[in-house]
């Protein structure tokens, strides 16, 4: 499975700026990635998993370049791509796709599916001939499963399953040899899922592609990637291969995140703890200092507030199994007996309820 | 709210600023001194009186050292030029025209306003019965009408008509002033009130009608509905509030733009105001009356503009933010 | 959940949603949003009268040539003995002269046919040109942002903010009269608008998902632009350009009937009501004639204009 190197991101950052104000006086920027470093290779499947809002989006657009990176480095294929202006990106385009989250959106409304998927040759002036183009289109329609009958369709007429094929369809038309797949199954029901993820995999062993699958399901996740990659606030905790990081979790945010996937077999559920953060995720424009899970860690000690951890890995794991932690969980027990070693101040605290008089309070005053 | 006024009324100093390049431009640029001059003069100017222009207007210096001029005038001496064709500085002219227009405009918009804005929300609440097709269809119906089409038509149907069986209530065309006789001069307007008033009230009874259906149509409305609130209640307070607002913006803006010379109703029935005097100087060539009046009528708009901004903001906190 | 296993062909989940039984046949073709707008308009009455009427005036403007042959009344003939009455004044609708003659003793009807070319033309060239230069530049300002959009929206706020009709005539004044000078000035100040709606569109239509898979493909911007955006605010444009329609025809009228728009001896419809008002009392076919055509015109491009924005736009039925 493990080739060559296809992609590889060095201490990749996207910051946004947050506009507000009239003039430029708000300095402050969403830290969306913060420094991710990781290396793809050629044939696998990376998983890249996180909450909402923790930055895996974003990498994915920088990756394919659909923004422009803050800093760091990302070379694809043996090319540095961190900052080619977007005529030069273009012939590398074909090497690199992407599906999207929303089967609705991602597809333009006012077009039929066959000039929707025949746009990348349109596009990259390949199968100039109509005839020819419309042969292609069709057989790529077959490959991805839908009735090439449709080929005059417009998006509207198609479930969201079939919308995803289309799209799926779209990416393959250059034949690529990677694809980012972002939160491509999130928006099916469950039945559609299964279907598109083994088209996914299917795809996969026949073209030799290579994926960067991003979910916020684990299960999802764990179910495709060869490799997984946690990701919490612009940074990963964990990278390791699947079975590895689902069956001995270091990360102490991984064991919290896995005690919660609900168990289909109701003996082995009753024996399971549910570890329970505490708190939201922090403000991605103002991220906690050293590790930046330690507001919320059961383990957190000084050295997470000072400290950054570095993603390296830890002392008796396989070399392969990389872990963001200054003390990684060897059970999951010790999390749910452990207590923070840390001020207070920089910890998180389950709010107090508010009670009826502040509100109202609040409403006199006017304030947020 | 005081910062959104200043950022607001710098906004509109700065649109009025470019006002006066774009009026500076249309007029000064285009020919060498002479030709500008004899363009400014008037027409049968003598070549006495073009010179005298080249002079006083310094329109041999540098284009930029004109343009100074132009405003140094215009702010610091507030004065708006001189009307060579009339011997008359453009001031004292537009002091005559100005009390017209605002009789024609404030008098029509008061109608309108009424016409159009009743006969809308009606219609809306009463969507698909006979009341509401007979006014969507009035509506669109004077919409439209060229205001000219109609004024000819009024003179013509009624004032004419009227005037050959020997009533005399509607004179044709022509302006009393409300100082020599107040009877008079309202009869003189309701011909042209009714012509302004028709043409804009359609519009507004369209404006009206759509954004209240539109509103009508949210979730909070049906919220306040579902809490059991009387109907009256829901489209009069509930509705109409956000539905209006979309017609207050319109209102502003239409009489700011009719203050500064309801041209062709002003045309049509021989009222010399401000838009009157505007095209009789186009076909007299009299330019320093035009520029003045472009200038007083972009103020009016601007000022308008603003005043709508600031109800808005009152209205609605979320403005003052963007 | 097995990661082997053929792609189902056509699984029951997945047939189109919201397609009635005869679509699941595959001969059949989608139906696109235009066709669908299209059906929706036919099935309004008042938007096919209209656009019936539309028609004939268009007929009418292409064979103005024949109503002068019938006649045997050139268009710009002045018949002084048959055309004005001992006075000098016009002659009412008789035998000869079907809608009576103007104030220089021209055939009226051949004078009213000349000139629905001339509102045709302005209304069908001016509004075609702002909508195009609206629909580039809202397209380039909402799509481009940065400096670009900042000046276009700068721009918009002044042109908005001008007293138009002032403006136009000033326009006109310093330039020879005629019909581009017409056409220019109901351009410079209707692109506007266009442009304002066509950016609000732009800016929400910029966030979908297709733009960006349009990027990641390697689409330019200009191709995203007009390939990708144009066709979702094609919609609009079109709503838009039919209202503007008559409000073009109107402005070109208002300006002939202040004597700034087509010069004479050119017959047009603003302009001969002008020549209608000082005589409007012994004449009154000289007003209502002309008046009428316009009254027409308008109210027909009016109508159809709703009935196409109600076709292209049936969320309001659903209110």
């Amino acid at each position: 499975m493990s080739g060559d190197v296809i992609l590889s991101l060095t201490d990749v950052v996207k910051h946004f700026p947050v506009q507000s104000g009239s003039i430029r006086r708000n300095k402050d920027v969403v830290h969306a990635v913060d420094g991710v470093t990781l290396e793809v290779r050629h044939g696998e499947t990376l998983g890249l998993v996180g909450e909402t809002g923790c930055g895996k989006s974003t990498l994915a657009r920088c990756i394919t370049r659909l923004f422009d990176l803050t800093s760091g480095q990302i070379v694809f294929d043996g090319k540095d791509i961190s900052t080619l202006k977007a005529r030069d990106m273009r012939p590398l385009r074909r090497e690199m796709q992407m599906i999207f989250q929303d089967p609705y959106s991602s597809l333009n409304p006012r077009k039929t599916v066959g000039s929707i998927i025949g746009e990348p040759f349109v596009i990259h002036g390949l199968e100039r001939e109509k005839d020819a183009r419309k042969r292609a289109v069709q057989r790529l329609m077959e490959l991805v499963g839908l009735n090439p009958e449709h080929y005059n369709r417009f998006p509207a007429e198609f479930s969201g399953g079939q919308r995803q094929r289309i799209g799926l369809a779209r990416a393959l038309a250059l034949k690529p040899k990677l694809i980012v797949c972002d939160e491509p199954v999130s928006a099916l029901d469950v039945s559609i899922q299964a279907q598109v993820l083994n088209l996914l995999a299917d795809l996969q062993s026949q073209l030799g592609l290579t994926y960067i699958f991003i979910s916020h399901d684990l299960s999802v996740v764990r179910h495709v990637s060869d490799r997984v990659a946690l990701m919490y606030l612009g940074k990963i905790a964990e990278l390791s291969p699947s079975e590895d990081l689902y069956e001995k979790p270091r990360h102490p945010y991984a064991n919290a995140l896995l005690s919660a996937v609900p168990t289909p077999d109701p003996a082995e559920a009753a024996k399971k703890k549910k570890i329970i953060l505490v708190g939201d995720v922090p403000s991605p424009v103002h991220p906690p200092s050293g590790c930046r899970f330690h507001p919320r860690c059961p383990k957190a000690q000084q050295l997470c507030v000072d400290e950054d951890p570095e993603l390296v890995a830890r002392a008796g794991d396989q070399p392969s199994h990389l872990t963001a932690c200054h003390f990684p969980v060897k059970s999951a027990e010790e999390l749910i007996t452990a207590t923070p070693q840390i001020a207070e101040h920089e910890r998180i605290v389950e709010p107090e309820a508010v009670s009826a008089e502040t509100v109202s309070e609040l409403i006199e005053k006017g304030a947020p | 709210m005081i910062r959104f006024l200043i950022r607001r009324i710098a906004l509109g100093v700065f649109v009025m600023w470019m006002v006066t390049v774009l009026v500076f431009g249309i007029f000064f640029l285009g020919g060498n001194a002479n030709t500008v001059a004899y363009r400014l003069a008037g027409k049968d100017a003598t070549p006495l009186t073009v010179m005298l222009i080249r002079k006083r207007l310094e329109l041999n210096k540098p284009i930029y050292q004109q343009y100074g001029h132009f405003l140094w005038q215009l702010t610091w001496h507030h004065s708006l030029g001189y009307s060579y064709y009339h011997g008359e500085s453009v001031g004292s002219i537009l002091k005559q025209a100005v009390p017209i227009t605002f009789s024609l405009t404030l008098g029509a918009a008061v109608i309108w306003l009424i016409l159009g804005v009743l006969s809308g929300v009606l219609s809306a609440v009463r969507r698909g019965s006979i009341f509401d097709r007979a006014v969507t269809a009035l509506a669109l119906f004077f919409y439209s009408m060229p205001t000219f089409v109609l004024g000819l038509l009024l003179l013509f149907l009624v004032s004419f008509q009227l005037q050959k069986r020997g009533i005399r209530w509607f004179p044709g065309q022509g302006y009393t002033y409300i100082s020599a006789n107040p009877v008079k001069w309202f009869q003189s307007l309701i011909l042209p009130w009714i012509t302004l008033a028709l043409v804009s009230a359609a519009t507004y009874t369209r404006l009206t009608r759509g954004s209240l259906l539109e509103v009508l149509g949210e979730d909070y409305i049906r919220t306040a509905r579902a809490k059991g609130l009387r109907e009256r209640r829901v489209i009069y307070r509930h509705g109409l509030r956000s539905a209006l607002t979309p017609v207050a913006s319109q209102f502003g803006i239409d009489v700011g733009t009719l203050l500064g010379g309801a041209i062709i109703t002003e045309t049509v029935f021989g009222m010399p105001g401000l838009g009157y005097t505007a095209v009789q100087s186009i076909q007299n060539q009299d330019l320093p009356v035009i520029i003045g009046i472009v200038i007083i009528a972009s103020a009016a708009v601007i000022v308008a503009n603003i005043l709508v901004d600031i109800f808005y903001a009152v209205l609605d906190p979320r403005v003052r933010l963007h | 959940m097995s990661l082997t296993g053929t792609p189902i062909q056509a699984p029951l989940e997945e047939q189109p949603a919201g397609v009635d039984a005869a679509a699941a046949n595959p001969k059949i073709e989608g139906r696109s949003t235009w066709q669908l707008a299209w059906a929706r308009l036919r099935r309004d009455r008042a938007a096919v009268i209209s656009a019936v009427v539309i028609l004939i005036i268009i007929l009418v403007a292409i064979f103005a040539p024949v109503f002068a042959t019938i006649t045997g009344h050139g268009v710009n003939e002045q018949f002084r003995t048959t055309g004005l009455n001992p006075e000098g004044l016009p002659v009412a609708p008789g035998k000869t002269f079907l809608l009576g003659t103007d104030d220089q003793g021209r055939d009226l009807l051949v004078r009213l046919a000349y000139g629905s070319r001339v509102s045709l033309e302005v209304g069908v060239l001016a509004t075609l040109l702002t909508v195009a230069v609206g629909a580039v530049l809202g397209l380039a300002a909402g799509y481009l942002g940065g400096i670009v959009d900042t000046i276009v929206a700068r721009l918009v706020d002044l042109v908005l903010s001008l007293p138009y009709l002032l403006f136009a005539i000033s326009l006109v004044s310093i330039s020879h009269p005629g019909m581009r000078i017409v056409i220019i000035v109901i351009v410079v100040f209707g692109w506007a608008a266009v442009a304002r709606i066509i950016r609000g569109q732009v800016l929400s239509i910029r966030e979908k998902e297709f733009i960006e898979a349009a990027r990641s493909l390697g689409a330019s911007s200009w191709r995203i632009m007009f390939v990708e955006i144009l066709p979702n605010v094609m919609a609009q444009l079109i709503v838009y350009a039919t209202l503007l329609i008559p409000v073009s025809i109107v402005a070109e009228a208002s300006l002939s009937f202040l004597g700034l728009g087509i010069p004479p001896p050119t017959a047009d419809w603003g302009q001969m009501l002008a020549e209608a008002e000082s005589i409007y009392q012994q004449a009154w076919w000289f007003i209502v004639f002309p008046g009428a055509a316009l009254l027409i015109t308008t109210l027909a491009f009016n109508i159809l204009g709703d009935g196409v924005r109600d076709a292209l736009d049936p969320r309001i039925d659903r209110l």
